[in-house]
């Protein structure tokens, strides 16, 4: 039984390794081909592009929202957007009142009905050849949309292209942690762009061709995370997905424990459930990477992080015992086994190193990260707070997504 | 689009993963090469300490009995029992690790029957306890009776307790076991005085016990100033 589950743990192990070494590797084999342009830049042509922004509930920012799509670098003429309440209850209606005599902006009020609805509805009344989605809670960066469309002038084939996400002045320690995140997710995600191999077109700014839903059809409820299921169904019909890491959006993270975690359940809810119905575009060469890679990482993060967890809880268990049956046999230790400090004593299986170069590379993908996002070579302090908060409460939320998938409980927005 | 599978990067990624497997591995060979070493280092010490009592208990025969105190700090064999009893669990070296046991059992059997012939020599009040467990099946009752020995040992410096694995196969341990007629359905065992005790006994008892055989003095207070 031992030597099956250390089979199992460094076979977890080598796969874990693998995927930060694929990764690493494709950053070695692309690192010339990642742009950053600083300043305007101007297109030939400006195709015109609607933005719909599905508003519940979000009196507080939409403002903000909005504005930022108001400013952005681009013909007013060319840009439509599409404000849609989705029968919010606090008195987001009446804030967008505002922008109703604006020309490029037009309001809608609609029964609530979740966010795929809304855009469904905004698809259909779009009239130009590409079309955006925005949350209610992210702002724009000026140059974001020009530097995007840039993507499908030069790129005849690209049929959606994503921007960098970026955490929103974090406040907290949470906040914090999970800009750090952000990090990490904007390299991973230029890599998986080199890849061809994205598997999800973020709520947050993510451009399409319109053509891609008259071809593949509306968006669909896809347990919550509609803009995961769009990626997947893209891929499997060969569309490709861009990453355009010089165009910023700024998202309001989650600030507490409780927001976070119900946000990341449904993320990886999503990903359990949605690669469960397109299991069978998994492992197919004629998928590409996306169908050899992407997915099967995602996979294997969710099988590491259980079975690791499984692990903890079950040495956790034995110390408790043995803590228990001490005190029961001598009464309470208070003698600090620190006292006696050797370095004899510290663990040097293989798996500790292995650890040390999982760790490792995942520094550098923040430090990477950090550097296509501020400019600056940095290894950010936050860094302590991101293993702090994301190895203690992640294993939390994957587990949960996990139990719910297999007693088929669908958790909730938010 | 053309979605292109670049096996060659896959084949590459495998082969540097692989390469960082062999490297952890030989890393980890390394380091417990290196505590395998340390203990032996630490037994050679023990060894040559013992040595060095016994040949001057033979040249001191009936000379002061002041000058053979003791022969071997109690302290490091425990610290050697300590790290071998780690090794056992963490170092998965089980052949070098059950070597340097064997030599260890014995070891604590040489500063056993020295320390003996000196409290019987010189008058002194001995304080030991043999102990046998055995890590062969699973005994709960033995890692009770081990804790309760440390603690005993905690708060009596003088006692020394020697203990024995009772599936080392080391013909000395094997004389010790007929001696006291150990089996191994009674473990734990303790030699307390030349009297077998079986079984698992608490700490208030054998704390009575060894009050009463050997009169110790409890581990003074080190705070404590005069």
């Amino acid at each position: 039984m031992l030597l099956f589950s250390s089979l199992i743990f460094y076979a977890l192990m080598f796969l874990a390794v693998y995927i930060q070494i694929f990764f690493f590797v494709t950053f070695l084999e692309n690192k010339n081909k990642i742009l950053i342009r600083h300043g305007k830049i101007s297109l030939n042509d400006y195709p015109g592009v609607t933005i719909i922004v599905p508003c519940w509930n979000e009196e507080k920012t939409i403002l903000k929202t909005v504005h930022s799509l108001l400013d952005l670098n681009y013909p007013k003429e060319k840009l439509k957007i599409l404000l849609v309440d989705d029968g919010s209850t606090d008195a987001t209606w009446s804030v967008i009142q505002k922008f109703k005599n604006y020309p490029n902006v037009e309001i809608f009020k609609k029964e609530n009905g979740g966010k795929y609805t809304v855009l469904n509805m905004g698809i259909e009344k779009i009239t130009t050849e590409f079309f955006g989605c925005l949350d209610a809670d992210s702002m724009v960066d000026e140059e974001a949309l020009v530097r995007m469309m840039d993507y499908f002038a030069k790129d005849k084939e690209a049929m959606a292209v994503t921007p960098s996400i970026v955490a929103n002045n974090p406040k907290n320690i949470i906040q914090n942690a999970q800009k750090i995140e952000y990090y990490i997710s904007v390299f991973a995600k230029r890599m998986l762009g080199f890849l061809g191999a994205i598997h999800v077109t973020p709520g947050p700014f993510t451009i399409f061709k319109k053509q891609v839903f008259n071809k593949l059809g509306p968006y669909r409820h896809a347990h919550n995370t509609e803009d995961m299921e769009i990626a997947y169904r893209m891929q499997k019909n060969h569309y490709k997905i861009e990453y355009c890491n010089d165009a910023y959006v700024y998202t309001n993270t989650p600030a507490t424990i409780k927001k976070l975690y119900r946000q990341r359940l449904r993320w990886i809810y999503g990903f359990i459930n949605n690669t469960i119905d397109y299991r069978d575009v998994l492992l197919k060469k004629k998928y590409g990477n996306f169908s050899m890679f992407t997915v099967p990482a995602g996979i294997i993060s969710v099988f590491t992080v259980s079975f690791i967890v499984g692990k903890l809880l079950v040495n956790l268990v034995d110390f408790i015992i043995h803590k228990i049956v001490k005190f029961q046999t001598v009464g309470l230790d208070l003698s600090l086994e620190v006292n006696n400090f050797d370095f004899y004593f510290l663990n040097a299986k293989p798996f500790v190193f292995l650890t040390v170069v999982i760790y490792a590379l995942v520094i550098f993908s923040v430090v990477f990260g950090h550097k296509m996002i501020e400019g600056k070579w940095k290894l950010p302090i936050h860094i302590i707070s991101f293993f702090m908060v994301f190895s203690v409460v992640a294993p939390f939320w994957l587990m949960a997504a996990v139990y719910n998938t297999l007693l088929s409980e669908k958790p909730a927005w938010r | 689009m053309e979605n292109k599978v670049d096996w060659k990067k896959y084949l590459i990624v495998f082969f540097i993963t692989a390469g960082l497997f062999l490297i952890a591995g030989y890393l980890s060979n390394y380091f417990s090469d290196k505590k395998i070493a340390q203990l032996e280092n630490i037994q050679d010490d023990i060894a040559i300490d013992i040595l060095s009592s016994e040949a001057q208990f033979a040249l001191l025969q009936d000379l002061s009995c002041k000058t053979l105190s003791g022969s071997v700090f109690s302290g490091e064999l425990r610290e050697l029992g300590t790290k071998i009893e780690w090794g056992e669990k963490n170092l998965g070296l089980t052949s070098d690790v059950s070597y340097l046991k064997k030599y260890y059992s014995l070891l604590q059997i040489k500063d056993y029957l020295l320390m003996k012939k000196i409290s019987e020599r010189c008058g002194v009040q001995s304080a030991f306890i043999l102990y046998f467990y055995t890590t062969a099946e699973n005994c709960s009752e033995c890692e009770k009776q081990s804790l309760v020995l440390s603690a005993l040992r905690d708060k009596y410096p003088e006692l020394r307790v020697y203990s024995f694995d009772f599936s080392t196969e080391l013909s000395a341990v094997e004389a010790m076991l007929d001696i006291y007629k150990i089996e191994d359905t009674k473990l734990p065992a303790l030699i307390i005085d030349e009297e077998l005790l079986t079984g698992f006994h608490p700490i208030e008892e054998l704390d009575s016990i060894v009050q009463k055989s050997f009169k110790l003095q409890e581990k003074p207070i080190e705070t404590k100033t005069e």
